[in-house]
């Protein structure tokens, strides 16, 4: 006969056997010699710790109270794991990428590392999985009393079986969860003591399945027989119930943090999804497949009023095979223990990332990099956490006295932990989702689980009674368990439905009208399609990093073997001689992720941020500068465009004031000129006037002759003053011109025939008398005046030996153009701008004039709304008149 | 995820608008994939349906758990030969370019 000092005999062996395996899983892992640790086999078997105590011993009282029912807590996770290739494998892979430690670490690096976001997660998280805890005590307490029933000994009480489990389970959690901070966050030594736990449960579950059906009932048949015959044998599933269980295992399987911990942070590699994606509903399959027929036979054999929940170990025990008992309490034992360890693991990490951390951090102020040992303190929150935890969940067992039935505490858990769903999954698929409708949508959901689920159920005391009766604030339709008048739904289907259906539509109508900041956008891309890039979200500058800060930060985080170890790889990867890497961005951000693997990606950030200090660069830090960068570019082609424009002006400056000395000097030597042309012509006057005067014996002749020389001086003196009156008249704008209609051919006879008439020199005009039959009106007398003017200078100045001059007419788009061109050397390039200028002349000596004809002429033809320009690119003097059409018409003939 | 990335055959410089044989079939293989679930939850949901306790016609528990546990294996089966056929291509497979071939058997296997 089993008694309970054998009981605890076998239970601390088993323990010890725990503790040497995960021990030596540890040691392996620690030397590389593990590969078999790393297996698909081990992945799988971890998975199991969603089989905890309420499947090993609840889901056989499940089945005797509601049939079939408990097979949905097992098809959920099964359906789960057939999709594997487009759901858990997305999940796994940005765990991965993104150095995810927890639940509550996925879905504040999703929406922009918000740390409330994660603060969030983690209440809901502790709230909801303290009862789970408790209940895993209440099942090892439960399975103790029974042996004490079966062989009392002295002193026993539930109370100090309750405590000591507690402190040695938080024990095991702190020895194997929390001996080192590895940056994956990976625990081989728990992993593999938890694949021996899931073995040991699996096998007792068989075990005591197969006594049940070929020991007790005499094979398959008779078995479904027993079935058909009992009290659960006809089916009784409720179908709003029977769907709900399912999609609320779905979510849990996915959302509780201690799933989480296997399924994506415990991960080596993506494939061994693939195994387990098979073997896992395989595991599942095989631990239902004799909890009908054990409840069955349980109903049968057992005194009515007998605890079904405890079937697995009462069927066996009063049947006297004390051996089977043993092993199946070994498997409850396992089943709760393995879970208790992970919970309070995944749920340390949580609270010492998301909220111990960034208190301390905070306290700390800027001395995080030069005070204090971050690695001890991390180590030390998680132990601590990990003793809370344990500590909250003995005191609920204790002050809730474990009454009510196992199954309905893990379903109200799962319908908490199902809260995380909406945002997990809108993080993995919708770019659209932000921080804000996550927040939002998880505070409705988790009120609303609060108030129509944990409170009703197992907050007796808590909700006052009239609130249950009359609803909130005296509201009907605010009654906890009928919300909006909807009567007559199971408490749990009317839990989830409202809940998540308000969750659900709170976090997409928040996503949709609130707008994501850049990082929430950056990292939702980077989850959303983490299989096209996994590159990092954003970018440190280490020009002010020094490598050794953050050498000395990592060692505190990581360890100082760790760090030098990282610290080295990087150096190598850079290709630098030193021991120390550069701190390039490159660097600084996987620095940041293998922190994040420790302390969360919060506070890793916020780590890094105060070494590097200013040089941290945000995604709006990176806005900012690019704003500024494009404002800078903005102006500086304005600068650009500006200096164009001062180059351009300064060009036209020089080139006025060449223009100006150029005057400047023409001015002088006209005025040199001048004096000279108006001295010769009054020395030649006075000369001869005195002649006149002084002397006696002329003769006639000569008196004459020197009369007429004083005459033809005194004419050149009024020419010169006419042209220079004319001139100023012109330029003054104060002419009149006599305008009138006529032929423009007569305008070239009469100039032609009165710039050649009485001249000496041989110049030969060559005109086309056929297309010069045009019509206009103008100043004749001015524009013939300008027409002679070009004549006689072509005389005075075209030096080749047979002098010719072409005048041609044209009709060019509305205009007349009259070009003089002759066959002499032409006017200089250099001088061509300057020709029209006043006191202009190509050469002093050859100069008849005072060189104003041809600026006269320029003056009349703007007068008459033409103009006069000198054409470049002949051999001789080429001049262009042209004048306005609108006043011309073309002849007749 | 680029089934295209398969060798070119020689001579082709640019991709046909069809896959070769093998990627298409891959590419159908993973269509199964995403319906499995979509198909267990369908099946799953098939007692939804059945006359309950009380009811006339009422169906047997044993039957029930027949056709569940039926169901579940059948899934499982189905995930198996799934997961066989997508070892094979895990070489060029983008999901791990990584280090190929694990030494290890798979669980059970």
């Amino acid at each position: 006969m089993a008694t309970l000092n054998l009981m605890v005999l076998v239970c601390l062996a088993y323990v010890a056997l725990l503790f040497i395996v995960a021990f030596a899983a540890d040691r392996f892992a620690a030397t590389g010699r593990s590969t078999w640790l790393r297996s698909p086999l081990i992945y799988t078997l971890s998975l199991s710790i969603y089989c905890t105590a309420w499947t090993f011993y609840g889901a056989v009282g499940y089945a005797a109270r509601s049939g079939l029912e408990f097979v949905t807590i097992y098809l959920g996770p099964t359906l789960v794991m057939m999709g594997w290739w487009w759901g858990l494998r997305k999940l796994v892979r940005v765990g991965r990428s993104q150095r995810v430690t927890s639940v509550a670490d996925l879905i504040s690096s999703r929406y922009g590392k918000s740390n409330l976001l994660a603060i969030a997660v983690t209440v809901l998280a502790v709230i909801g999985i303290t009862p789970y805890i408790a209940l895993q005590l209440q099942s090892i307490t439960l399975s103790f009393s029974i042996f004490f029933e079966e062989a009392p000994v002295g002193s026993y009480s539930d109370a100090s079986v309750v405590f000591w489990v507690a402190v040695g389970l938080a024990v095991f959690a702190i020895l194997f969860g929390t001996r080192n901070l590895d940056a994956n966050e990976r625990h081989h030594g728990v992993v593999t003591a938890i694949a021996l736990e899931a073995v040991v449960k699996l096998v007792a579950l068989l075990a005591v399945g197969i006594f049940v059906v070929w020991g007790l009932s005499g094979g398959v048949a008779e078995t479904l027989a027993r079935i058909d015959a009992s009290p659960i044998g006809e089916w009784q599933v409720n179908g709003s119930r029977w769907a709900t269980i399912t999609f609320l295992a779905v979510a849990a399987f996915v959302c509780l943090p201690r799933m989480f911990q296997v399924m994506v942070v415990e991960n080596d590699d993506e494939r061994h999804l693939r195994t387990a994606a098979w073997a896992f509903p395989l595991y599942l399959l095989l631990i239902s497949l004799f909890v009908v027929p054990i409840a069955v036979v349980g109903l049968d054999v057992m005194p009515a009023g007998a605890n079904p929940d405890m079937f697995v170990l009462t069927v066996p025990l009063a049947q006297g095979k004390a051996a089977l008992a043993m092993l199946s309490f070994l498997g409850g034992f396992s089943s709760a223990t393995s879970m208790v360890i992970v919970a309070a693991m995944a749920l340390s990490t949580m609270v010492s990332n998301h909220v111990v951390m960034p208190i301390w951090l905070s306290a700390q102020g800027d001395r995080a990099s030069v005070s204090g040992d971050v690695r001890s303190v991390v180590l030390l929150a998680r132990r601590i956490s990990i003793g809370a935890i344990m500590a909250l969940g003995y005191f609920y067992f204790r002050l809730s006295g474990g009454g009510s039935a196992l199954a309905s505490i893990g379903l109200i858990s799962f319908a908490g932990i199902a809260q995380i769903l909406p945002a997990m999954i809108g993080g993995l698929f919708w770019r659209g989702a932000t921080r804000i409708g996550a927040l939002a949508g998880l505070t409705v959901g988790f009120a609303l689980w609060l108030y129509t689920l944990l409170l009703p159920q197992l907050g007796a005391g808590i909700l006052p009674q009239s609130v249950l009766e009359q609803g909130l604030f005296g509201f009907g339709w605010l009654r906890p368990e009928a919300l909006f008048g909807i009567e007559g739904l199971d408490p749990i289907v009317h839990s989830v439905m409202w809940s998540m259906l308000l969750n659900a539509g709170v976090f997409c109508l928040g996503s949709m009208l609130s707008f994501p900041s850049p990082l929430e956008r950056l990292q939702g891309a980077q989850f959303v399609d983490v299989f096209d890039h996994s590159a990092g979200p954003r970018g440190w500058t280490g020009s002010v990093a020094q490598s050794e800060d953050l050498m000395i930060m990592t060692q505190r985080i990581l360890g100082a073997r760790e760090a030098q170890v990282l610290f080295q790889r990087e150096a190598a990867l850079q290709g630098g001689r030193g021991h120390l890497p550069e701190p390039t961005p490159l660097f600084l951000e996987r620095l940041e992720r293998e922190l994040s693997g420790s302390v969360g990606a919060a506070a890793a950030h916020a780590m890094i941020g105060q070494i590097v200090g200013g040089s941290s660069v945000s995604v709006e830090d990176l806005l900012a500068v690019a704003d500024e960068s494009a404002q800078l570019m903005e102006y500086s082609s304005q600068l650009e465009a500006k200096s164009a424009e001062l180059a351009r002006t300064a060009r036209k400056l020089r080139e006025a004031n060449e223009k100006l000395t150029q005057i400047s000097l023409q001015k002088d030597a006209f005025l040199g000129q001048i004096s000279h042309e108006l001295r010769t012509p009054m020395t030649s006057i006075r000369a001869f006037s005195e002649i006149l005067r002084d002397e006696d014996n002329l003769t006639e002749g000569e008196k004459v002759r020197y009369a007429g020389i004083i005459h033809d001086e005194a004419l050149r003196l009024t020419r010169l003053l006419n042209d220079l009156l004319d001139l100023s008249v012109l330029e003054s704008g104060q002419v009149t011109l006599n305008m009138r209609t006529g032929l423009i051919s007569e305008v070239l006879d009469r100039a032609v025939s009165a710039a050649l008439a009485g001249a000496e020199g041989s110049l030969l005009v060559r005109r086309r008398q056929g297309t010069e039959a045009i019509r206009l009106t103008s100043d004749f007398d001015r524009l013939a005046q300008v027409f002679i003017n070009l004549i006689s200078n072509a005389q005075k100045y075209c030096n080749a030996p047979q002098p010719e001059l072409v005048i041609s007419v044209h009709d060019v788009g509305g205009q007349v153009v009259v070009d003089f061109i002759d066959n002499g050397g032409g006017v200089p390039v250099e001088v061509q701008s300057t020709v029209f200028e006043k006191f202009f002349r190509v050469n002093a000596e050859k100069a008849g004039g005072a060189g104003l004809g041809l600026a006269i002429s320029k003056e009349i033809m703007q007068r008459l709304g033409g103009d006069i320009v000198y054409l470049p690119g002949h051999t001789g003097g080429a001049f262009r008149v042209s004048l306005p059409l609108e006043e011309a018409q073309v002849g007749q003939g | 995820m680029s089934d295209g990335a398969e060798e070119p055959v020689a001579g082709k410089k640019t991709p046909s608008v069809f896959l070769e044989r093998q990627s298409y079939r891959r590419r159908r293989l993973m269509d199964a994939a995403r319906l499995l679930p979509v198909l267990g939850a369908l099946l799953f949901a098939v007692p939804l349906i059945w006359p309950r306790a009380g009811q006339p016609g009422a169906v047997q528990s044993s039957h029930g758990v027949i056709y569940i546990f039926t169901v579940w294996a059948v899934l499982i089966l189905g995930n198996l030969w799934f997961g066989h056929l997508t070892r094979s291509w895990s070489g060029r497979d983008p999901v791990d370019p990584g280090r190929e071939g694990d030494s290890f058997p798979p669980a059970g296997g």
